[in-house]
């Protein structure tokens, strides 16, 4: 019998061949936590552990990108606690000035394939685009993580996902993502770890299996990845410190996945999630026309110098439309210094966009501001949960789409412009 | 293993249809807005506090009680805070046919019972379970009774791990217990 990708994964981390069903005691390679979680995990530590040392100074480590830099005295406080702790025990802080955690612990190589790591950011599963076992935890599970580098895990059964076909040109990763959001949506691979495979995932670069695989939460699903490589991947993968293509874990030839789901996804258009669900997803003819206020590019979904060359492509040479306030986040510092080299944040700004330093964004309360009431906003993140950022109604799309639609002060495709 | 019984008046988490909601996810559960408190005694009267029509659902609840909701609760963010909220009021267990797996998990380590039931979807549905009714739930047979109504039902049982977790009062207890041995 073969095993799929989590099985290998999780066997090389407990010392026994794994199946689906079993629970295991994880090692983990690294345990991380945020500025939200983060201070209750310090809390947490210090009732428990008091001064007692983590399990490896070297892998624990902070990540603030939810209220960055601090806009209320609450977070200030929170970030202190944690920066506190972790200058006694010698833990590394990526701070408000870094951007998004699972992104920079992709780019620092702390995330790579075939190992497994924990925080509290619950799309922490958005590193299987690396081939790295992700997961987002509650903060009395990484309390104890902090201690003994070890979690208590079920053995997920996968699912693999065959998608067929090649949607339209004007088709992003994002919008392939919606519409498997919608096909698949929170019932058919919930709990389960999944395989995208098939020509349309394969070509994607590593922004567009970012975008794919932190949407798996919102299938609630455990993780998603996507085996098969391709040039391009190989080239940015390759560029992690650390990584060296031997690493990487594909699924065993006669793996046993408990379901195979054919999608087919030819001549996909453009693809909207509506309020007030992630899988609530039409094509975007059924929503143009639809009239908005505000427009959000970045977080953990598209906040990758591609998103934003996307969106800048669009914008370029054109103005935003009066009253329509257009925020852009880039998820990390070094993404944010790739779009200052290539001229985009310039093109955004001519634009009338509003950008920011790196985070969390528009996802998060507070980092760049919230809805109000009656307001519409047509946002790059993955949830448009009633409530989650603001009183407004948020609709969910690819950079494309969303730039387009600030142009035109409703959701339109970028075809049209 | 020691068998541990719950026993308590339900509150079914249904919308303004009677219908069973499901998909109630963490920022239903317990808002962003207050995921700065880490004093868990101050997390009580925001619990459900984002859900339309159980926003008074902290001054309602008792402790022991019980919570059945549609399949899917706790989808969403990582928050132990959805859990805690419910820990703070002293609800005894929580019903649903599944939960989002980071819940499912947070509330095992917090030794808060989460019990799988795929069969109260049609309880509800015919009316043989409703808010107020007393039910009892044995964590280790899976077999639970609407004492109310006198009706029997099935639910998936704690594995091992799941079961001590619990039985010791959260992670941390097991933890120590651990250490002891």
């Amino acid at each position: 019998m073969g095993q799929t990708i989590i099985e290998k994964i999780i066997s090389a981390h407990c010392g026994q061949p794994v199946r689906p069903g079993e629970i295991v005691w994880l090692d983990l390679d690294v345990v991380s936590a945020r500025d939200f979680g983060g201070p209750n995990v310090v809390k947490n530590y210090e009732q428990e552990y008091g001064e007692q040392p983590v399990f490896d100074p070297t892998r624990v480590v902070f990540t603030f990108d939810l209220c960055v830099p601090a806009c209320t005295l609450k977070y200030a406080d929170n970030q202190q606690v944690c920066r506190s702790f972790a200058q006694r025990h010698g833990l590394r802080v990526f701070d408000v000035d870094c951007g998004i955690g699972s992104h920079v612990m992709m780019e620092e190589g702390l995330a790579g394939p075939g190992k497994t790591l924990v925080g509290t950011d619950s799309h922490l599963n958005i590193l299987g685009a690396v081939g790295c076992f992700g997961q987002g935890m509650g903060d009395v599970d990484i309390t104890f993580s902090f201690k003994t580098g070890r979690t208590w895990f079920e053995v997920p059964g996968t699912v693999k996902v065959q998608i067929t076909g090649q949607p339209s040109p004007w088709a992003s990763p994002k919008d392939l993502t919606l519409y498997l959001c919608k096909t698949l949506g929170t019932k058919k691979v919930a709990l389960k770890a999944v395989e995208f495979v098939g020509e349309a995932v394969r070509q994607f670069t590593l922004a567009g299996r970012i975008t794919l695989c932190s949407m798996v939460t919102e299938m609630a699903g455990i993780i998603g990845f996507v085996p098969e490589l391709n040039e391009n991947m190989n080239k940015e993968l390759a560029a992690i410190p650390g990584f060296s293509l031997e690493d990487w874990v594909g699924p065993d030839p006669e793996a046993d996945y408990e379901e195979v789901l054919e999608i087919d996804v030819s001549g996909l258009p453009p693809q909207v999630a509506v309020p007030y669900l992630p899988h609530k997803v039409k094509s975007i003819d059924e929503v143009k026309g639809t009239r908005i206020d505000s427009g959000f590019i970045g977080s953990c979904t598209n906040g990758r110098v591609e998103d934003f060359r996307q969106a800048a492509a669009i914008l370029k040479g054109k103005k935003v439309k009066d009253g329509v306030i257009l925020k852009c986040v880039p998820a990390t510092r070094q993404v944010y210094q790739t779009l200052l080299d290539e001229g985009i944040l310039e093109i955004l700004f001519k634009s009338g966009a509003v950008i920011s330093n790196p985070g969390c964004g528009g996802c998060a309360e507070g980092h760049i501001g919230l809805t109000g009431e009656g307001e519409v906003q047509i946002s790059t993140g993955n949830r448009n949960f009633y409530g989650k950022q603001g009183k407004g109604q948020t609709y969910l799309a690819s950079p494309a789409v969303v730039a387009a639609s600030c142009l035109a002060g409703e959701i339109i495709s970028p075809e049209d412009i | 293993m020691e068998e541990k019984i719950i026993q308590g008046r339900v509150w079914v988490l249904v919308d303004e249809k009677g219908q069973l909601i499901e998909d109630i996810d963490t920022d239903q559960i317990y808002h962003n807005a207050h995921l700065h408190i880490t004093d868990r005694q101050l997390m009580g009267q925001y619990a459900l506090g984002n859900l339309a029509g159980w926003q008074d659902f902290s001054q309602k609840a008792r402790p022991g009680d019980i919570i059945i909701a549609g399949r899917n609760f706790g989808a969403g963010s990582s928050r132990q805070q959805a859990v805690d909220c419910f820990l703070a009021l002293g609800i005894a267990a929580i019903v649903a046919p599944s939960f989002g797996a980071i819940y499912f998990r947070n509330a095992v380590n917090s030794a808060l019972p989460v019990i799988r039931c795929p069969e109260v979807e049609t309880l509800v549905n015919d009316g043989q379970l409703a808010t107020g009714d007393e039910v009892r739930l044995p964590l280790v047979s899976g077999q639970g009774e609407n004492i109310t109504r006198q009706i029997k039902f099935n639910f998936i049982p704690f594995s091992g791990v799941q079961l001590a977790i619990i039985q010791a009062g959260g992670l941390f207890p097991y933890a120590h217990q651990l250490d002891k041995r």
